[in-house]
């Protein structure tokens, strides 16, 4: 099945199962492998991916949702080599340790301050209650956020 | 592999359902895919309802509010006429899954999964909510409590889908509540949850009282025992602990892996107990009930 949409900016088109997950279409034949899977039951939000600019799970999204979509992943936050604000004050708070939740943290954050720009803490913390980070216990996290939400507001 | 179809047009959709009976039918996918992957469903093909905007959305008609099987959590919690009408299934929605499974999953999704804990279901049930379910060439509409038949079933036969859900307007309820208790507040199933809707006089007795409640039973429980015990009596923590002794008795829960029976059945009673506090928060701040510090979850 031909499947057309635009990931990261980018007019794609694939030819692929159509009950082929969303998460495999991007790591495995498109070699796109910021996105990952932990738990693949939309639970842990590690495959967090953004479709029209909001926050959806990768392993619960079969290709032929893809059609017509605008797709951003991890790889499409950066310009080039310039950190997005969220992306720096992940780095500046210390919010990144082994790594392998920050792709969903990121995008998650994005979609959070996307609908509230100015979020409290208690409201961070549910904004990113579907991503699990098993390093940082959150706090350094929450402080990204916060510091993100301040950057951005303050442009 | 197997085909996805990705209906626009019901016509499309009914067509499908004659020629693929055998299909699984989805529309954010947050359960069935789940189902799938762990081998306990493994149906021919998947038709997907994401792309089929006569299903989304809310509409007021009349005296009543329709709001599209197709409607995600999230788009349902920032809906104003619901927030208006029924905070009570603000709060249910708002406490579902996480913010990613709120923005993919959907409303008509919660109710044909049918789980005993989905979170939106004891709101519909205290706000006596009616489905329509549509078929080629008619539809049929039933109250929800019929609709689900027991943990997972639903009466959807062949060549059906649900098309949406309607509730008759309201805003006389003074308390207007729900809360869950899980193992964690985000992504948890719920051990018990209790969604209520109460009305108080001006002397402080109980008018009227809808109640029901999650994952304490085969589907969502209601007692008109409990409700009638509590009608004429005040709202205070004696009345509730006295008619929570019956609540004990109006549920039916299992053990499993989250809880046991009988946590359950004590937690489902407390639920009712702890209304004496959220409503002395409604009776007397007098804020509106999706703004209160028991409108949103908090973790």
């Amino acid at each position: 099945m031909r499947v057309t949409f635009k990931l990261n900016g980018v007019h794609t088109v694939i030819d692929t199962n159509p009950d082929r997950r969303v998460v495999d279409v991007l790591r495995e034949d498109l070699n796109i492998t910021g996105t990952k899977e932990s738990c693949g039951a939309g639970d842990c939000g590690a495959c967090t991916i953004l479709v029209d600019r909001e926050s959806r799970l990768s392993c619960l999204m079969l290709a032929a949702q893809l059609e017509g979509r605008e797709i951003t992943t991890i790889e499409g936050v950066a310009r080039g080599e310039v950190l997005s604000h969220v992306q720096e004050a992940f780095v500046e708070k210390g919010a990144v340790q082994c790594g392998f939740c920050i792709p969903g943290m990121v995008l998650a954050t994005m979609d959070l301050l996307n609908r509230n720009p100015l979020p409290s803490r208690s409201e961070i913390r549910e904004g990113l209650a579907g991503n699990l980070c098993r390093c940082t216990g959150y706090q350094k996290i929450v402080d990204a956020v916060e510091a993100a939400s301040d950057s951005l507001s303050n442009e | 592999m197997r085909d996805v179809f990705l209906p626009r047009e019901p016509e499309e959709l009914w067509e499908l359902l004659e020629k693929e009976p055998l299909a699984g039918i989805f529309a954010g996918g947050t359960d069935l895919l789940v189902k799938m992957r762990s081998g306990l469903f493994n149906p021919p093909c998947l038709i997907c309802l994401e792309r089929l905007k006569a299903f989304q959305g809310v509409r007021e008609i009349g005296e009543e509010i329709f709001i599209g099987a197709g409607t995600t959590h999230s788009r349902l919690i920032a809906d104003p006429s619901v927030r208006r009408h029924f905070p009570v299934l603000i709060k249910g929605a708002s406490v579902l899954g996480s913010p990613p499974i709120r923005h993919m999953g959907t409303i008509g999704g919660n109710i044909v999964t049918a789980s005993p804990a989905g979170d939106t279901l004891p709101a519909l049930y205290v706000l006596e909510a009616e489905v329509e379910i549509g078929s080629a060439g008619r539809t049929r509409r039933v109250p929800l409590s019929q609709f689900i038949t027991g943990p997972g079933t639903v009466d959807l036969r062949k060549g059906e889908a649900l098309i949406g859900v309607w509730l008759k307007k309201t805003s006389a309820w003074k308390v207007s509540h729900y809360e869950k208790v899980g193992r964690r507040k985000a992504q948890a199933c719920a051990v018990a949850s209790m969604a209520a809707l109460v009305n108080v006089s001006g002397s402080g007795k109980i008018e009227d009282a809808r109640l029901a409640w999650g994952s304490v039973g085969p589907t969502v429980v209601t007692s008109t025992e409990v409700e009638a015990a509590l009608i004429g009596e005040s709202l205070t923590l004696d009345t509730l602990k006295r008619v929570a002794q019956l609540v004990e008795e109006a549920v039916s829960p299992i053990g499993d892996v989250r809880a046991t029976a009988r946590y359950r059945r004590v937690v489902a009673g407390a639920l009712l107990v702890r209304l004496a506090s959220v409503a002395s928060y409604f009776l007397h701040k007098n804020v509106s009930p999706v703004n209160s510090p028991y409108g949103r979850p908090s973790c």
